[in-house]
């Protein structure tokens, strides 16, 4: 009977998160997988298609071109978005002077709202009186077409995630160096370690979980950014920019095709999952 | 004597032992590269990411024909106020402000309600199948939010919650992460204060009230700043489901707008725009930087 009554006000404080879960966290999972296989238009019920959907996907000609793209701005995004602020970490934790300092501006654009760190960059990007192409142009450098050039369109948009986003990797990875305990370089340093092996033996390896997991939070994040390409390049120049994450709104709130944009979320996820899976597993080794 | 004069720059002091050691940063040549490396950490920084937002200020105070100017100015010929209110009468940010504040406000006070009840529920009082909801919670959190954004789309239409303040509290308050952050805490109270306040007569409601959430104020301190500037932040669900103009918030007004304006307007709406969440940060600076790192380092 007690135990009864304590499970009965357990679920008690449990029903409003349980509802919550229930209608917009679980089920969306499972509406993923059925939208992928339906035609849903809102207007009328919806209709079983079968593959038509991952068909329409499949066909559409910006398809394997999103995924490359997509391979391609993580990668890039990886090399700034990964590396730079986990150098920046390793020197702000050798300065003495200005730490809270730094450590203020650099977590200053993470918050910002995107929008305004989009719509600032989209100034800057202008070919003509924009900042960048004002600050080649002091240098005796030429001018680039930025954000209306195929080339130059996606390193743009890796600008701007990186300037506002760097800001809160570096934080968590300054937070990991200062738990690294000091006697470990000491006694690194009286083995005759240099200063580039002391990172190499000691830092990294210290670091190495929080690295392994930033990794893929990092990815994870990247793969669905969505805010830049909509508001700075719609997907364009000649398709340069049309990640899967941007091609799945389109297909749905463009085209209206929920179908589609399900079936292309549907792969999504699934390279996501896998990737943590492969993740996971690399991390559980480590630990072992 | 030499020696004297050598050492009287003053010492870099160190409280604590990092990759360069005491001795080497203390050295001549140690001290001249810190220096050095100092000034262009600290001048690099600033350029990056303080220049832009002095670029996007001034940018706002300059006329319409000088922002155009090539080469531009480093400072306003003429500073003037008025893009600020333009802008404020063009993107409507008085009404955006506060449709963003009600939002934030309301996600705030309906996720911390929800994702406290259940996070003490699972666990001070541990009912049946406590671990597979937590387990079915967290799961929640290795499923990318971008990923689900159309069948989450699609169901808040069918409950007809479009232009609906709901439609945006009900996804805020199933936050996984909430619920970790809050459980790890609440397990971290000892049992025997939960056990002493029940021998004196308090109920499960009480023991939260009472007991919990006195000692839990950090972490509801982090919590609530993240999903305050969470729901601040938000983009894209804001997009999809606030879509009158008169409903939407800070972030989906600017972008709806910003093609019908000139440049220094739009940098003053953005300038406008930044305000609150500048003064959140000035504010909680402390809570933000714990927050950061509470889930990451241990989790």
């Amino acid at each position: 009977m007690r135990v009864l009554r304590r499970n009965l006000t357990a679920y008690g404080f449990l029903c409003a998160a349980l509802a919550c879960f229930a209608v917009f966290a679980w089920y969306p999972m499972i509406r993923e997988f059925v939208l992928s296989f339906q035609k849903t238009t809102l207007v009328n019920p919806p209709s079983w298609v079968g593959l038509d959907n991952f068909l329409t996907v499949v066909q559409n000609p910006a398809f394997g071109k999103a995924w490359l793209n997509t391979v391609e701005f993580t990668a890039l995004a990886l090399l700034c978005g990964y590396a730079v602020p986990f150098v920046m970490a390793l020197v702000l934790n050798e300065l003495r002077h200005a730490r809270a300092y730094l450590r203020f501006v650099v977590y200053l654009p993470v918050m910002l709202p995107p929008i305004v760190a989009v719509l600032l960059f989209r100034w800057f990007f202008d070919p003509g009186p924009g900042l960048f192409n004002q600050l080649l142009d002091f240098f005796h450098l030429p001018a680039l077409a930025w954000l209306d050039s195929s080339s130059t369109a996606l390193i743009s948009l890796v600008i701007v995630a990186t300037w506002m986003n760097m800001g809160s990797a570096t934080l968590i990875y300054l937070a990991a160096l200062q738990n690294i305990p000091s006697e470990l370089y000491e006694a690194a340093e009286l083995d005759g370690a240099g200063i580039f092996k002391r990172i190499r033996h000691v830092t990294i390896p210290q670091t190495r979980l929080i690295l392994l997991l930033m990794l893929m939070l990092q990815v994870v994040a990247t793969m669905q950014v969505f805010i830049e390409p909509y508001m700075l390049t719609g997907g364009g120049p000649e398709d340069a920019t049309m990640t899967v994450a941007f091609q799945m709104y389109q297909f749905a709130f463009t085209l209206q095709d929920y179908g589609a944009g399900g079936a292309l979320g549907m792969m999504l996820m699934i390279v996501l999952l896998a990737f943590a899976a492969v993740q996971l597993r690399l991390t559980r080794e480590d630990k072992a | 004597m030499s020696t004297r004069e050598k050492r009287a720059p003053k010492r870099i002091e160190v409280q604590f032992r990092t990759i360069v050691s005491p001795h080497q940063l203390n050295s001549r040549w140690g001290r001249r590269i810190y220096w050095t490396v100092l000034i262009a950490v600290v001048t690099g920084s600033t350029l990056v990411f303080v220049f832009p937002l002095y670029w996007m200020i001034t940018g706002a105070m300059k006329t319409g024909e000088e922002i155009a100017q090539m080469p531009p100015t480093l400072f306003p010929a003429h500073p003037t106020f008025d893009a600020f209110i333009e802008a404020w009468d063009l993107f409507d940010i008085g009404v955006l402000l506060k449709n963003t504040a009600f939002y934030a406000l309301g996600a705030w006070v309906f996720s911390m309600g929800v994702d406290v009840a259940a996070a003490y529920a699972l666990s001070k009082l541990r009912p049946m199948f406590g671990n597979v909801v937590l387990g079915a919670m967290l799961a929640t959190l290795m499923i990318p939010p971008m990923v689900v954004i159309i069948p989450l789309y699609v169901t808040i239409v069918d409950l007809h919650l479009l232009n609906n303040a709901w439609g945006l509290w009900f996804p805020a308050a199933a936050n996984g992460f909430n619920i970790f952050l809050l459980k790890r805490f609440f397990d971290s109270i000892p049992r025997e204060l939960v056990e002493a306040a029940q021998i004196d007569g308090a109920g499960p409601l009480r023991v939260l009230w009472s007991v919990i959430l006195p000692i839990s104020r950090p972490i509801l301190g982090v919590v609530s700043i993240f999903t305050i500037v969470t729901a601040f932040k938000d983009f894209l669900l804001p997009l999809l489901v606030m879509t009158d103009s008169e409903n939407m918030t800070v972030s989906v007004g600017l972008s709806q707008t910003a093609g019908a304006v000139s440049q220094n307007q739009i940098m003053g709406g953005l300038v406008i725009s930044s305000i609150p969440m500048i003064i959140v940060f000035f504010i909680f600076q402390r809570h933000i930087m714990a927050g950061l790192t509470a889930g990451s380092i241990k989790g």
